[in-house]
């Protein structure tokens, strides 16, 4: 029975939250007549962090900024500009930051190539400790568990 | 030897991780540093917030040191900011201009007749283009620009006192005011 009220419970909690999701998606203001200039906006908004809720591009954010820089990409883009212009105008204000993909320069190297370097760092630990394992005696190690 | 390196190593690595994990806690991510510093301030003309007709032009201010407090109505850090401002423009040591940023005439004018003017003027920004401009993210956030219109110093959220003493005097100071 209990199981029962929960599983209800859950039901009408997940219910809730789609029609909230709904509810907003139905708010958002945005959707133009023209499709394939949407697209083009929400490829370049994909590319741009926001500012205010960092974690999240100002394609996927409703903070009031995200929706000010996505109408500015839709208006630039219809001036017919470049989306390399687009990107410049975006860090001449907020800096490289606010570029999801950070360009490479010296500055990024270490975010660039730190994860290689770091992986091949471990790769070279992991083969000289085999190494020197193999010429090891059998007697340092301990007798495998005998299947019973 | 190799007795100690076996410690030693381990207990070396653990404490590079440490000096980075506590460089990493003084960082703080809003902070992000603006590429306006050292550029030209970013043109605009706006009205002012109490006089619709009269518009204020970058080049206006030229010719002089001023500072430009992003400001709105709706913000609530702006209320923590406002005692420190409204001490800072009674000292006089530099003209505060004020970018009502995303607002409304009306609620802007109350917000300023309620709990007191430090502005020299207000610039009316209602729809937050030249906000953008000026790489504005959140409010409130102050700028100092110096007397050839180039942007000395960006801060980010509410001006505090310490702040005011320890990185804007000093910066008056060295631009001559």
């Amino acid at each position: 029975m209990k199981t029962m009220s929960t599983l209800r419970a859950a039901l009408a909690a997940l219910l809730f939250a789609l029609a909230s999701v709904t509810a907003s998606a139905a708010d958002a203001p945005t959707v133009a007549a023209d499709p394939v200039l949407e697209a083009k906006v929400l490829k370049i908004a994909a590319e741009l962090r926001c500012l205010v809720c960092q974690n999240q591009t100002i394609a996927d954010s409703h903070a009031d900024l995200a929706v000010d820089l996505r109408n500015q990409v839709r208006e630039m883009l219809k001036r017919g500009e470049s989306e390399e212009k687009i990107l410049e105008y975006m860090t001449a204000r907020y800096g490289d930051f606010v570029l999801y993909r950070p360009p490479v320069k010296s500055t990024t190297a270490l975010l660039w190539y730190g994860p290689a370097a770091l992986l091949v760092v471990g790769l070279a630990v992991f083969v000289l400790v085999l190494r020197r394992r193999t010429k090891m005696n059998a007697d340092r190690f301990e007798a495998d568990p005998e299947e019973a | 030897m190799s007795k100690y390196l076996r410690f030693l190593i381990p207990l070396a690595i653990f404490i590079a991780l440490v000096a980075f994990l506590a460089a990493g806690l003084k960082l703080d991510p809003r902070e992000v540093p603006s590429p306006l510093i050292g550029k030209p301030a970013p043109d605009f003309a706006l009205t002012r917030l109490d006089q619709p007709a009269l518009t204020i032009r970058r080049a206006d201010l030229l010719g002089q040191v001023w500072m430009l407090n992003v400001w709105a109505s709706w913000c609530t850090a702006c209320r923590e900011e406002h005692p420190v401002l409204l001490d800072f423009a009674r000292r006089r040591l530099v003209p505060v201009y004020g970018l009502n940023y995303k607002d409304q005439r009306a609620a802007g004018l109350r917000w300023l007749a309620n709990s007191g003017d430090p502005y020299e003027s207000s610039l009316f920004d209602p729809d937050g283009r030249v906000g953008i401009d000026w790489g504005v993210y959140g409010v409130p956030e102050t700028f100092v620009i110096d007397e050839q219109g180039t942007v000395r110093y960006k801060h980010i959220g509410p001006l505090t006192d310490e702040a005011i003493r320890t990185k804007l005097e000093p910066l008056l100071k060295e631009l001559g005011t």
